[in-house]
């Protein structure tokens, strides 16, 4: 069995959810890990927040510091979970019901975490 | 007739308090003499009392036959006066000065102390339990063998071998402090937590044995809840969480000793003031903001005390076995999870849901996945149900798992 990062993306990140809108994800969410953690595929799972996020970028060979997660582009990262799969196909049927994709657009990008034996 | 009762209650009560007392005086170290001392003291009383008669103060007899034996020990003994008269840097002959306290306030301290010297992570969880039993609980051999359900001599190996391993690892009966302290309480609470659970959901017939492990975890929790340092969130949702199972002590079970399943019991069976007291230490628990598994299993446990089904009453279990799991997984938490689920969600979610749960060894997983087809498709429940009807192990389990074939 390996591990397998499933990176939520939001194709806007500015958009604005009312609070109603926001529990209701928050439910699925939970209960989308619950399903992976009953399964006992569940390894961790981190929140991104959005509250006083910088983005540090090169610009003419030194770092600049800019607020905000969102640079040029909209789209930005809303979390991560870390899950343990037999195959990629797995994993990837995991993502598939991530709450996230309700919203149009959005995307999860499945990863296969490096595994410590010096090979990956 | 009259002492052959009093005799063994006094045993469980005196047992321990007599072995706790002795320990802090002459050292972990020579926990095997506190017991033999502790045990002749006994003896001497079944001797003497049952042909003469019962004295008035039965306790405050036992103390002093046990301080005197312990002289007598001490005086015959060389090697162990030599130690003992370093230990307490006495220059007058030992046995002279040798007084046990025999305080609430020492006792107290003592078992405490003695708590956390035998929940020592050298040795393994069941040994730890078993000397809880024995040393704390002052159950016999028999007793916790039956508890077990294995044999007398396996029990004595077990603690004997523990009882060595602490001597190698010179464990003292002194409280770890710091983060040390904080390491050591989380193997205290499961040794607690296995101790209630085996009382709990133990096989045995014997419901008295049962209902006894049960209260002695709990009287044990209390312990650690009138120590400042150990009343704790954690120590107070373990609490709750013992108070709440307990709640349902006599609805849990018919007259033949059936089980009687959480739908069917009766809730004026429920023990309210239990409820209460599981309610104030769950409040208790929610100072702070560390959230361990006992503080969902209590929130759990809560929810359960409330028998009316609600939306909000399932929504909330289901959340707090989410958050569970991605604690610690395990089987019966994926199970239960599902089954709130279906609660919560309806039959046809949670049946996806099950059938991802890769439990096919697991009679309970059968069993459930029988409720959730019950009402769609009889056929397939009963196939399910046949399914877990093979794999259950135990009498009990069979009949239940008949009757929901039989109710089909």
């Amino acid at each position: 069995m390996e591990q397998y990062a499933l990176i939520m993306r939001h194709e806007d990140g500015l958009k604005v959810a009312s609070p109603e809108q926001i529990q209701v994800w928050m439910e699925q969410t939970m209960n989308w890990i619950g399903n992976i953690a009953a399964q006992n595929k569940f390894v961790s799972g981190t929140g991104l927040l959005f509250a006083d996020a910088k983005i540090v970028k090169t610009q003419g060979n030194k770092p600049v510091v800019i607020n905000g997660p969102f640079g040029d582009i909209k789209e930005t990262i809303g979390g991560l979970i870390i899950v343990k799969a037999d195959s990629f196909e797995e994993a990837v049927e995991f993502a598939k019901s991530s709450p996230v994709l309700q919203g149009e657009g959005n995307s999860v990008e499945v990863r296969r975490i490096s595994s410590k034996d010096g090979v990956h | 007739m009259e002492q052959q009762e009093l005799i063994p209650h006094l045993f469980r009560t005196e047992f321990s308090k007599i072995v706790t007392v002795l320990c802090k005086l002459i050292g972990f170290e020579h926990i095997d003499i506190a017991e033999d001392i502790a045990s002749d003291t006994f003896l001497s009383a079944f001797e003497n009392w049952t042909y003469k008669s019962i004295p008035g103060n039965p306790t405050a007899w036992l103390y002093t036959v046990a301080k005197n034996k312990a002289k007598n020990h001490l005086a015959r003994n060389q090697l162990f006066t030599k130690k003992i008269s370093a230990e307490l840097k006495a220059t007058t002959p030992i046995a002279e000065e040798f007084e046990m306290d025999m305080s609430e306030e020492n006792i107290k301290d003592g078992q405490l102390r003695m708590l956390f010297a035998i929940c020592h992570p050298s040795i393994p969880q069941e040994a730890q339990i078993g000397l809880a039993l024995r040393i704390l609980c002052g159950f016999g051999i028999d007793e916790i063998a039956d508890a077990f359900l294995v044999n007398k001599e396996t029990i004595n190996k077990r603690l004997s071998r523990a009882k060595e391993k602490l001597r190698a690892e010179k464990v003292e009966l002194g409280y770890p402090t710091g983060k040390e302290m904080l390491n050591r309480l989380q193997t205290v609470l499961t040794t607690l937590y296995l101790l209630f659970n085996e009382g709990y959901y133990s096989e045995s017939n014997d419901a008295v044995v049962r209902e006894e492990l049960c209260s002695e975890a709990m009287r044990l929790m209390g312990l650690l809840l009138h120590n400042k340092e150990t009343d704790l969130p954690m120590v107070n949702a373990l609490y709750a969480l013992m108070c709440f199972h307990s709640s349902r002590f006599a609805a849990r079970k018919d007259s033949n000793g059936e089980i009687i399943l959480y739908d069917e019991q009766d809730e004026s069976l429920w023990n309210e003031a239990l409820i209460t007291e599981g309610a104030f230490h769950i409040n208790k628990a929610a100072q702070g903001n560390q959230l361990s598994k006992y503080h969902l299993e209590a929130g759990i446990a809560y929810w359960h005390t409330i028998k009316a089904d609600s939306k909000e009453k399932w929504e909330n279990i289901l959340q707090l076995y989410n958050h569970l799991l991605q604690v610690e997984y395990s089987p019966v938490a994926a199970l239960n999870r599902t089954y709130a689920l279906a609660k919560a969600r309806g039959n046809t979610i949670a049946i996806t849901e099950a059938e991802k749960l890769q439990l096919k060894t697991n009679h309970y997983y059968f069993t459930l996945l029988g409720e959730l087809y019950k009402e769609k498709d009889s056929a397939k429940a009963k196939k399910q149900f046949e399914q877990a009807f093979s794999l259950a192990k135990t009498k009990a389990d069979k009949q239940v798992i008949q009757k929901k074939i039989d109710s089909l």
